[in-house]
């Protein structure tokens, strides 16, 4: 006996959505615990953690390098033509670029990248093998999946993540200046100058690089473990890996970076 | 491969030749359908009820996930201009600096990136599904166009919903960067906007909107190709997936470069 069956339906809907969200939180909390003992506990398949080295960061090396390189590029294009809009002074684009390449578009935008690539491979491997019981045959014969699947992928998406992003930071580097100096006429030796980077920029950047580089495989091996049906459940925790990566990329990036901004209030007065 | 022997030199030139071949297999197959879609489109005849379902499904179902990442994005802009205000004290120039990066480059470019995460995988998923359970054959069956009926209404909805929520994002984008503005650099909401509005024309604003047309069509072709090129069940469709949203983020960061130059 409800007075307004569809407000009713509705409240009912955003509360299951609301308790849904919760339960997900706190299942991931617990798989990225359970990744970081079985890190420690060395169940892993031996060779599974080169092997997965391999495909995340060998294979990525040419999407990486495409991708920021092209970005790297566009930035400096489009920031120059802005500088000769206002002072015309391009002397200052090298080191200020290679400053925020460090501290932020380097490590994120290659953390981006690797979610949509390395986010989409880990869930529907995992999903196809979870839909395909044999997640539940490894759980059969003791082994826990997290173990088993994610830790090894955690491991090589940590040291992998960091190796891309050097790689990438040095190809939009490079191509940036390469675009200063073929379009805007600006000397290589003026942009390729690392006088404005401080140590605060590289700590911030390696921070940025770790925490999204764990973040991803965790969060894509999570949604691929929770895959249903067939394939329809594989493309559903693709789907789910790829924007629940994203997603936490950009939601670090902002936290991290404004604790880096409250700090350099702070200590610059 | 491998076991056709020869040295270690003549195996990697054949992967190098191997790749090379694939990508071109792909971007032929991207052409053929693309002109297939395009010969569909004059004069436009497509099944309208799918194509509302599609829009609803695409658009107002990925506004959330839009308006939160576009409101971090703000953020993210606003804190990264803030470092320079802090070190040169120029106020003036946040709107400045986060509105021209919002409008050009990021803002269309993150939304791009995260439509394809969602709505481009999730349709490769679908008719990946859809082709290995040979529902596209059994459409062809009943002398049902596949391209006319499935992918037309896909490709147009993309395209238009891409499109209104680049803009709802980048109003939200410039909304969050007002807010963080006022909470974290403490300036008043009237300098970021009379910041952003004298530097800033509406050039800026089409140039992104022209950039997410593009990127529209380009996730939406890359999505269906991969999608009803599927082979083998469950694995396969997991790995069409991966395939399209990889090509989808490196078709979106080389045709950023050339729009780049191309418009004003």
């Amino acid at each position: 006996m409800t007075i307004w069956p569809a407000a009713r339906t509705r409240i009912e809907r955003l509360g299951g959505v609301a308790l849904d969200g919760l339960a997900a939180g706190v299942e991931l909390a617990r798989t990225f615990g359970a990744t970081w003992r079985g890190v420690f506990r060395s169940q892993r398949p031996p060779g599974e953690t080169a092997n997965q080295m391999y495909i995340i960061g060998n294979k990525s090396l040419l999407f990486v390098a495409v991708t920021l390189g092209f970005i790297g590029m566009v930035m400096v294009y489009q920031s120059c033509l802005q500088i000769n809009r206002i002072t015309g002074d391009l002397s200052q684009i090298g080191p200020e670029f290679l400053k925020l390449l460090i501290q932020d578009f380097g490590p994120s935008i290659t953390a981006l990248m690797l979610a949509t690539r390395v986010g989409a491979g880990i869930a529907a491997e995992i999903g196809s093998m979870k839909v395909t019981e044999q997640v539940d045959a490894l759980r059969m014969s003791g082994v826990t999946p997290v173990d088993y699947l994610i830790a090894p992928r955690f491991i090589a998406s940590v040291v992998m993540g960091g190796v891309l992003t050097v790689f990438g930071v040095l190809v939009a580097y490079s191509a940036g200046g390469l675009t200063a100096w073929t379009s805007f006429d600006l000397n290589p030796r003026t942009f390729f100058s690392t006088g404005r980077v401080e140590l605060f920029d590289v700590t911030i950047g390696i921070i940025k690089t770790a925490s999204y580089a764990m973040a991803i495989p965790v969060i894509s091996g999570f949604c691929g473990l929770r895959a249903r049906g067939s394939s329809e459940g594989v493309g559903a925790a693709t789907t789910a890996a790829v924007i629940g990566s994203s997603l936490a990329v950009i939601v670090l990036n902002f936290m991290i970076s404004g604790i880096g901004l409250i700090l350099v209030g702070r200590g610059g007065g | 491969m491998s076991e056709r022997g020869g040295s270690r030199v003549a195996q990697s030139i054949e992967s190098v030749g191997a790749t090379a071949m694939n990508v071109a297999r792909e971007v032929g197959g991207i052409s053929m359908l693309t002109a297939r879609v395009a010969r569909c489109l004059v004069p436009p005849s497509m099944d309208g009820r799918e194509l509302v379902r599609n829009m609803y499904k695409m658009g107002n179902q990925s506004v959330p996930i839009v308006a939160l990442t576009a409101f971090f994005v703000g953020g993210i802009m606003v804190i990264q201009a803030g470092m320079y205000v802090k070190q040169f004290n120029a106020a003036g120039l946040v709107g400045w600096g986060a509105g021209y990066a919002i409008f050009r480059e990021i803002g269309p470019v993150l939304i791009a990136l995260m439509f394809s995460g969602r709505v481009g995988s999730n349709n490769t998923a679908e008719l990946g599904t859809m082709t290995v359970t040979e529902q596209l054959d059994g459409l062809r069956a009943l002398a049902i166009d596949p391209i006319r009926y499935l992918i037309v209404p896909r490709v147009v909805a993309m395209v238009v919903m891409l499109f209104i929520l680049t803009v709802i994002g980048i109003a939200v984008a410039i909304a969050g960067g007002m807010l963080f503005c006022k909470l974290l650099l403490h300036l008043e909401y009237s300098t970021f906007y009379y910041s952003l509005v004298d530097n800033l024309d509406w050039t800026d604003f089409v140039h992104g909107l022209v950039k997410a047309a593009v990127f529209g069509l380009s996730i939406s072709l890359t999505s269906c190709y991969f999608g009803v090129s599927v082979r083998g069940g469950a694995t396969g469709v997991g790995r069409a997936v991966n395939a399209a949203v990889v090509a989808a983020a490196v078709s979106i960061m080389l045709l950023d470069f050339f729009l780049t130059y191309l418009l004003p």
